[in-house]
């Protein structure tokens, strides 16, 4: 019994400290309708910066408080609502949740370059010198009972913020209508700042209550906030007191499984995954509504034609053997997942772009491909390659099942959840059997990966694994293009633009997005075994939920509507790692760069692909500028494999030519050879054309 | 036999009742017209009729058979189609995918592109084919949403305010559609504030207020019906 309290203390101090933070979540979602991926992140940011001014810099733990909770965390906050929010208020649910994931990376990274990961930074708990208090057999730490005292005095500050000044009407009033409550005088955007600052206030007072209960690491910080997620969904992301309860039962749940847990090698991951899996399940049995109406902007989804399409494969596949034949030493090492991330980036165009599903799990089914390919195809066997496409696909058809009562923030939640479930306990078990079958993962470990062997070719090397990771996203593109111009692609658009005219013409919802999902975790599955073949060992944390933010975020900025997203978010996403060695701090960079372009989302809300097709529109038109452009990359190459140039001052070159004709296809496109001819000597100083009549009958109907 | 027949049906928001012990039938071959003032009630019966939404009392028949349990998908399989008061087109998708996708759900898949081509010329929306839908106006779009629901090749066609944003002549065309539908025995329910429209080419109107059937008979008859004047005009 004594045992039991002692858990439930535990528990309950742990439980203070989710209230806090779940608190400031559903308080920002209420009055923004943001929902803050980055909540957890930005306490972590505060813990650190605690650390820094208390421990690293020594100064007083009263000043440290202060300047974090009242000058960083506000400030934090301010940022979000202004820079990150209002450029992207007018655009959809998905950008804004874009935004926020963006944030949740970029933090991540932030922290990493600020603070080296391999250094420990204990961080001591407040009144460590003091004697715990004895309560009968219950012993309370000064710390536990002041995690306890600040939940208590945020819940009476919330509710005399909210019921008795004016900012906490504003704040309820936004809630229900914004453009109303302006209208009554209310002030929208204050109520957003002080909800965004609050907000962030209370994240900072949980990051740094938590902080020295667990090690100061950037991601374990910020993924604790899938506890207060868990806590902010009982209450439905509206009610703070059902939210406080959620608090209690995930604390109590996750001390009493450290405690009473048994030992053996399947149950450690368990109790890492608990709140992943709860938050899995609060999200199933609480019916939910989304706080504001249905978004009505979607991204574009343009029709390929065909021809466009092979085109674009035959480039892709160029594009893998000019690689596979420039690049040297390390940089083929470091360049060799952008063709294989680019399968699974492409995952998303389906799922995401056509079939309106926002899935953060994309990365764990290419882990899934990646294992099963690992075990099956250790000979190089194709047929463990098909496998690993069908175990990929069925683990995506499982996660649909239940994801089907999800949309929108609630289904990137769930399948976030899931990925935090999959790499947390599933992927860390040792091997097992079920029905006489021994499943195997990462053994608690890493795995050896191979190359597949083909037409009596053993492809272990780089060069021809990049050569086979072309031709494989060359015909993942075309399948997506034939999708798109197909039955069900056109389905999967019908599905998402309007779920009631496709139910009322007979359509089924649950097949679709059931096959949907298998379909994007069969091209993930894919992309994660030739990842894996790239990479030659993997471990369970290259496909963790962390690890695939960047690639969601890269994929969305690219445009989910395209085909040809999958070249561009590989090489955006894997293309700067060439800068990886030049100097210490550009790892830093690099990786902190998909959450600095996501950031910039508004600038080119429907994709970087369409920007990028529209620039380039004139070369490909021009019958002198393309063939000129093609005959100056085939020569930049030759000299490359002769040796001649190296690679910097081939990809230089390369920049130069492309842009410099670039230039010249636009200009030559804006001043036609042929002057401007007046309409009335049509067909005296110019022959009479065929369309002239038509041109002719038009002006005249408009005049 | 009566295509469609709503027996007592009840549907409450909260504690209001938004339709209380409807009931109204509609025939083959035959325009029935459901008319109100606003809120009446018109849409949550189509909603309920097409199952989208689940009564708390009441029976949906279709052509005899009890489909109040069955789904939207369901229902559109026994020869139901609808449009929607506000619009609920594929707005990324041409006019043509539109029709498409609904061509390709309905029992004429196997020709669904000559239905499609077939529904464009009969309905003139061949200017507008190859335009994605979000851009059409709103009264092209609700044409739209009759061609892609006469892509399934109803029985039974609910059609919510489709003439709304249409000009005199555009009507006229559409009241001519109306009755050739019905010709080739279809039965249409058409829920329409242009009262010229319901009144040139309904067999039958049913008249909906707050929740109730206040009155069903031949326009001619509704049209009189002083229950119906004091519904549209107040009390006097």
């Amino acid at each position: 019994m004594d045992q039991f309290l002692a858990f439930t203390i535990v528990g309950l101090s742990t439980a203070a400290i989710y209230a806090v933070i779940g608190s400031g979540l559903v308080l920002t979602y209420v009055t923004t309708g943001v929902f803050n991926f980055a909540h957890g992140a930005a306490g972590m940011l505060a813990a650190f910066a605690y650390w820094q001014l208390s421990d690293g810099w020594g100064w007083p733990v009263p000043v440290a408080l202060a300047v974090v909770l009242l000058v960083l965390a506000p400030a934090l906050g301010l940022f979000i609502e202004r820079v990150l929010l209002r450029p992207v208020q007018h655009l959809g649910e998905a950008e804004r949740m874009v935004m926020m994931v963006a944030l949740l990376s970029g933090l991540i990274a932030a922290a990493r370059w600020i603070w080296d990961p391999n250094v420990a930074r204990p961080l001591p708990t407040f009144f460590a010198d003091r004697t715990p208090i004895h309560w009968g057999s219950v012993t309370i730490t000064w710390h536990q009972a002041l995690t306890m005292a600040v939940a208590v005095a945020v819940a009476a500050g919330l509710w005399a913020l909210l019921n008795r000044t004016r900012t906490g009407a504003e704040m309820r009033a936004t809630v229900d209508d914004r453009a109303l409550a302006g209208l009554t005088g209310a002030d929208p955007v204050r109520a957003n700042r002080v909800a965004w600052v609050l907000g962030t206030q209370l994240a900072a007072v949980g990051g740094i209550l938590i902080a020295p209960a667990v090690a100061l690491d950037a991601q374990q910080l910020s993924l604790l906030i899938v506890s207060a997620y868990t806590a902010a969904i009982f209450g439905r992301l509206r009610s703070l007191p059902l939210t406080f309860l959620g608090a209690v039962v995930v604390g109590c749940m996750e001390s009493y499984l450290t405690g009473y847990l048994p030992q053996n090698d399947y149950l450690p991951g368990l109790r890492l995954a608990a709140p992943a899996l709860l938050l899995f399940l609060a999200l199933l049995l609480f019916p939910h509504r989304r706080l504001r109406g249905r978004d009505r902007r979607l991204a574009p989804v343009p029709l390929p034609s065909m021809r466009g399409a092979l085109v674009f494969a035959g480039t892709v596949v160029v594009f893998g053997v000019v690689l596979a034949t420039v690049l040297q030493g390390t940089d083929l090492i470091t360049l060799g997942p952008l063709l294989p991330l680019g399968v699974v980036a492409l995952s998303y165009v389906p799922l995401t772009g056509y079939a309106g599903q926002i899935s953060l799990c994309q990365l764990s089914m290419a882990g899934i491909g990646a294992v099963v390919w690992a075990h099956l195809g250790a000979h190089g066997q194709p047929w463990a390659l098909v496998v690993a496409v069908l175990v990929a696909a069925v683990a995506g058809a499982l996660i649909a099942l239940p994801a089907l009562r999800l949309s929108g923030v609630y289904l990137a939640l769930g399948t976030a959840a899931f990925t935090v479930v999959l790499d947390r306990w599933i992927f860390t078990l040792p091997s097992f059997h079920v029905l006489g079958v021994r499943i195997a993962l990462f053994e608690q470990g890493s795995l050896e990966v191979h190359g597949p062997s083909m037409l009596g070719l053993r492809l272990d090397g780089e060069r021809g694994l990049m050569v086979f990771s072309a031709v494989c996203l060359a015909l993942v593109s075309l399948g997506v293009a034939a999708l798109r111009r197909g039955r069900f692609g056109r389905r999967l658009i019908a599905l998402r633009d309007s779920e009631a005219a496709y139910a009322t013409l007979g359509g089924n919802l649950l097949v679709a997005r059931v096959a949907v999902f298998a379909l994007a975790a069969g091209i993930a599955g894919l992309g994660g075994a030739l990842y894996g073949m790239q990479m030659r060992t993997i471990t369970a944390d290259q496909f963790n939920l962390v690890a695939g933010l960047p690639i969601f975020l890269i994929a969305v900025i690219g445009g989910l509507g395209y085909v040809g997203n999958g070249l561009f978010a590989g090489t955006a996403f894997v293309g700067p790692n060439i800068l990886l060695d030049l100097a210490s701090w550009t790892p830093n960079l690099v990786a902190i760069a998909p959450a600095l372009a996501g950031m910039g989302l508004a600038g080119s809300p429907d994709g970087i692909v369409t920007r990028f097709r529209r620039e380039w529109d004139p070369v490909a038109r021009d019958r002198v500028v393309l063939p000129a452009l093609l005959g100056a990359l085939a020569l930049a190459w030759l000299l490359r494999i002769l040796d001649a140039v190296n690679g910097w001052v081939l990809l230089a070159g390369v920049l130069v030519v492309a842009f410099a004709l670039r230039e010249y296809a636009a200009a030559r496109l804006r001043s036609p050879a042929e002057p401007e001819v007046p309409v009335e000597w049509w067909g005296v100083r110019r022959p009479w054309r065929a369309e002239d009549g038509e041109v002719l009958a038009r002006g005249i109907a408009r005049g | 036999m009566a295509s469609l027949e709503v027996e007592g049906v009840t549907v409450a928001y909260g504690g209001n009742l938004a339709l209380d012990g409807v009931g109204i039938t509609a025939e083959r071959g035959r325009v029935t017209g459901l008319i109100g003032p606003n809120g009446a009630g018109k849409s949550t019966l189509f909603d309920v009729v097409s199952g989208l939404r689940r009564p708390s009392a009441g029976r949906v028949l279709m052509d005899g058979r009890d489909v109040t349990r069955k789904g939207p998908a369901r229902r559109a399989r026994h020869g139901l189609a609808r449009t929607f008061q506000r619009l609920e087109l594929f707005g990324r998708l041409s006019v043509r995918d539109n029709l498409l996708v609904a061509a390709e759900l309905g029992p004429g898949r196997r020709h669904a592109a000559r239905l499609v081509e077939e529904i464009i010329d009969r309905i003139g929306l061949a200017e507008v084919a190859d335009v994605l839908a979000d851009a059409l106006p709103t009264g092209v779009a609700r044409l739209v949403e009759v061609g892609r629901a006469l892509a399934v090749r109803p029985t039974l066609l609910l059609l919510d305010e489709p003439a709304a944003g249409q000009d005199a002549g555009e009507t006229e065309r559409f009241a001519a559609l109306l009755r050739s539908l019905a010709g080739d025995g279809t039965a249409v329910v058409l829920v329409e504030h242009d009262m010229g429209l319901v009144m040139s080419v309904c067999d039958e109107v049913h008249v909906l207020d707050l929740g109730k059937v206040i009155a069903a008979g031949p326009p001619e008859a509704v049209r009189r019906d002083e229950a119906v004047l004091a519904a549209y005009l107040g009390e006097s």
